[in-house]
């Protein structure tokens, strides 16, 4: 019976070309959408290179100050950093680091943009960056302010083009001459808060950091407990210290800021009445409802003007002892075979998408790729879709009376 | 074979009311051959229609084969017609999409058959319509003829009791139409295969056992 549905289905596929494309047209297109955009997901969020300890790591990457006048949200100051989450018991170390800022650098005379970023020495420690020669500035260099730098391995061949090693050479940013140490494989910009081009102790920044007490500044730390089952102690410690310090000023009443998981801190709003996990779900579910309900109802739409061609059919089906159950299968049979066709199509247009994504560089170092847990829900998807654009066509079409149906013809 | 009793059909608009059938009571004898005449719009097609447990009658009682029909399920219904009826429409309706082997299949589809009896009864099925070379074609490169054939293999194929063939000739010349009344009368002449035809043939009807006449929904013959 199988084979007799799937020869009348790919017969129905050949007999109208248009409709057809416009239905796989839907499917491909949308599959490749959502193919790309998990794929995409599972490397921001899912990717843990370089800070593999994530599982018993908490970030610190916002401090919103609120009062009478207004609120400020911004990351914290050094000064916050150190005085206060530096008093903390639980975290066997505190990375610090600043956002990346840009600057521009002369190679043979032409310009060069670079991002660079300023860390501590237990940034080195948490984060497992894979050296690909060198290492990391230990806290000796730190405290004594050499001008040493790790570079990323594109900024090695950007700036020093095909060369084997460029340990000892030097580089220059902002006018500062610094001399390369180490040179590690490539953070994709996405994870925005360990990515940089160059890398340097913050002790060489030419911003007074330690000046000043205020709260807010240009830092962000990562706290490490020694194991996941004390992450939540840490986190605990943490609010308890945000409860007892004091407020920086008399403009402000209240104060927040959390220790939090890494999917966490990657989409923090810095407004805690704004949770930014809900924004993100929110937004998710909004998209892959549109690229997924827009298309469906096309198919079915698609399916009914398909199926009703097909009435005579289905009149002579039903005179020869098909039922309404047996005829709703049939077309269910059908509707699979086309969108599991489709999402063939839609994982091999996803494969050319992604290899074109990465060979044009449009997100700097995100290398993404298609695993098997991704194509497997893209195909559970088209699955879903043949089920979902298939059944209220199937059910109304296999209710059509007999002789109506017949007279269709 | 088939008992018929005080049939009625209304069809109901908004507005309107129209009586398609009125009163008909018919018995028709296991390996009867009847055929169904009258003008257009009388209701024959619909009183065959109601035969096939196509159609359901406004009110009146079925019989087919002593069994009443009006409790069955539609999943009940589908099961009866397909162990029970053969039908052959004017317009042959056969799925232009398949070839003539898988269009005779399609009642054994509905069966418990593996797809080698299936395979042998559709092929034996048209080699009594002598159609058994035609069997990888499709229905669109066959004569009008032939797809009636097609048609009359697909409804003897599950060897049912009763035939309701809806004016078989009426789309072919009369050579053509002659050849698929010589076939019907064969099988129910051989097989005892009891046939209600509806037709406009006057010539065609005189070669059956016995002539039913409509009038306006009314039997008057």
């Amino acid at each position: 019976m199988l084979k007799n549905y799937f020869k009348i289905a790919i017969a129905v596929l050949r007999r109208r070309k248009f409709f057809t494309f416009i239905s796989l047209f839907g499917i491909s297109f949308t599959l490749t959408i959502l193919l790309v955009l998990t794929s995409f997901i599972d490397k921001v969020v899912g990717d843990s290179y370089p800070d593999r300890k994530r599982d018993r790591s908490l970030y610190v990457t916002r401090l919103q100050e609120s009062g009478k006048d207004g609120q400020s949200s911004s990351t914290p100051s050094y000064y916050f950093l150190t005085h206060f989450v530096g008093s903390l018991k639980t975290p066997v170390k505190l990375g610090i680091s600043t956002s990346f800022a840009g600057t521009n650098t002369y190679v043979n005379n032409k310009k060069l943009a670079v991002n660079y970023k300023y860390t501590n020495a237990d940034y080195w420690d948490i984060m497992e960056y894979d050296f690909i020669e060198g290492k990391a500035f230990n806290k000796l260099q730190i405290d004594n302010a050499d001008k040493v730098a790790v570079i990323s391995e594109d900024m090695k061949s950007e700036y020093f083009g095909d060369i084997p090693s460029v340990i000892g050479k030097y580089i220059e940013a902002d006018n500062v001459k610094y001399r390369v140490i180490g040179v590690v494989k490539n953070v994709p910009i996405t994870s925005y808060n360990l990515y940089s081009d160059i890398y340097l102790p913050y002790t060489v920044s030419k911003n007074d950091y330690k000046k000043g007490r205020g709260y807010l500044g240009d830092f962000t730390a990562v706290m490490l407990a020694s194991s996941t089952t004390d992450v939540p102690r840490m986190s605990d410690e943490y609010d308890a210290m945000m409860r007892r310090i004091p407020m920086e000023s008399k403009e402000y009443n209240k104060m927040s800021s959390h220790a939090e998981s890494y999917f966490r801190s990657y989409v923090n709003t810095g407004n805690d009445n704004m949770s930014g996990v809900t924004i993100v779900l929110i937004i998710i579910t909004i998209f892959v409802l549109l690229v997924t309900v827009l298309p469906t109802l096309n198919l079915v739409n698609i399916n009914i003007t398909r199926i009703m061609e097909r009435s005579s059919e289905i009149g002579v089906r039903k005179a020869f002892g098909a039922s309404s159950g047996t005829l709703v299968y049939q077309f269910l049979v059908e509707n699979i075979i086309l969108t599991l066709l489709g999402g063939l199509i839609g994982v091999v247009l996803s494969f050319i998408a992604i290899q074109v994504i990465n060979s044009f560089h449009l997100i700097p170092n995100l290398v993404l790729s298609i695993n098997f847990t991704v194509l497997g829900i893209g195909l559970l998807v088209c699955f879903f879709f043949g089920l979902l654009s298939g059944v209220y066509p199937a059910w109304r079409m296999s209710k059509l009376n007999v002789v109506t149906a017949l007279k269709a013809q | 074979m088939i008992r018929l009793q005080n049939i009625e059909k209304v069809y109901r608009t908004d507005t309107i009311e129209t009586l398609a059938l009125n009163s008909i009571s018919l018995d028709i004898a296991k390996g009867e051959f009847l055929s169904i005449m009258g003008p257009s719009g009388c209701g024959k097609s619909t009183l065959l229609n109601i035969m096939g447990l196509l159609d359901t009658p406004s009110k009146g009682d079925i019989k087919i084969s002593d069994q009443k029909t009006d409790h069955l399920s539609d999943k009940q219904l589908a099961q009866f017609r397909n162990q029970k009826l053969g039908f052959i429409f004017q317009s042959y309706h056969l799925i232009n999409d398949l070839q003539v082997l898988d269009n005779v299949e399609l009642p054994l589809l509905y069966r418990n058959t593996t797809a080698k009896e299936r395979k042998m009864l559709a092929t034996e099925a048209l080699e009594k319509v002598g159609l058994s070379n035609r069997i990888k074609h499709f229905p669109t490169q066959l004569s009008g003829g032939q797809r009636q054939r097609v048609a009359i293999a697909r409804a003897i194929v599950g060897r049912p009791e009763i035939i309701l063939a809806d004016e078989p000739t009426g789309n072919l010349d009369s050579a053509m139409g002659n050849e698929i009344m010589d076939i019907l009368i064969n099988l129910n002449r051989n097989e005892g295969t009891t046939i209600v035809m509806v037709t406009h043939d006057e010539n065609m009807a005189h070669k059956t056992h016995r002539l039913v006449r409509l009038f306006d929904g009314s039997q008057v013959q």
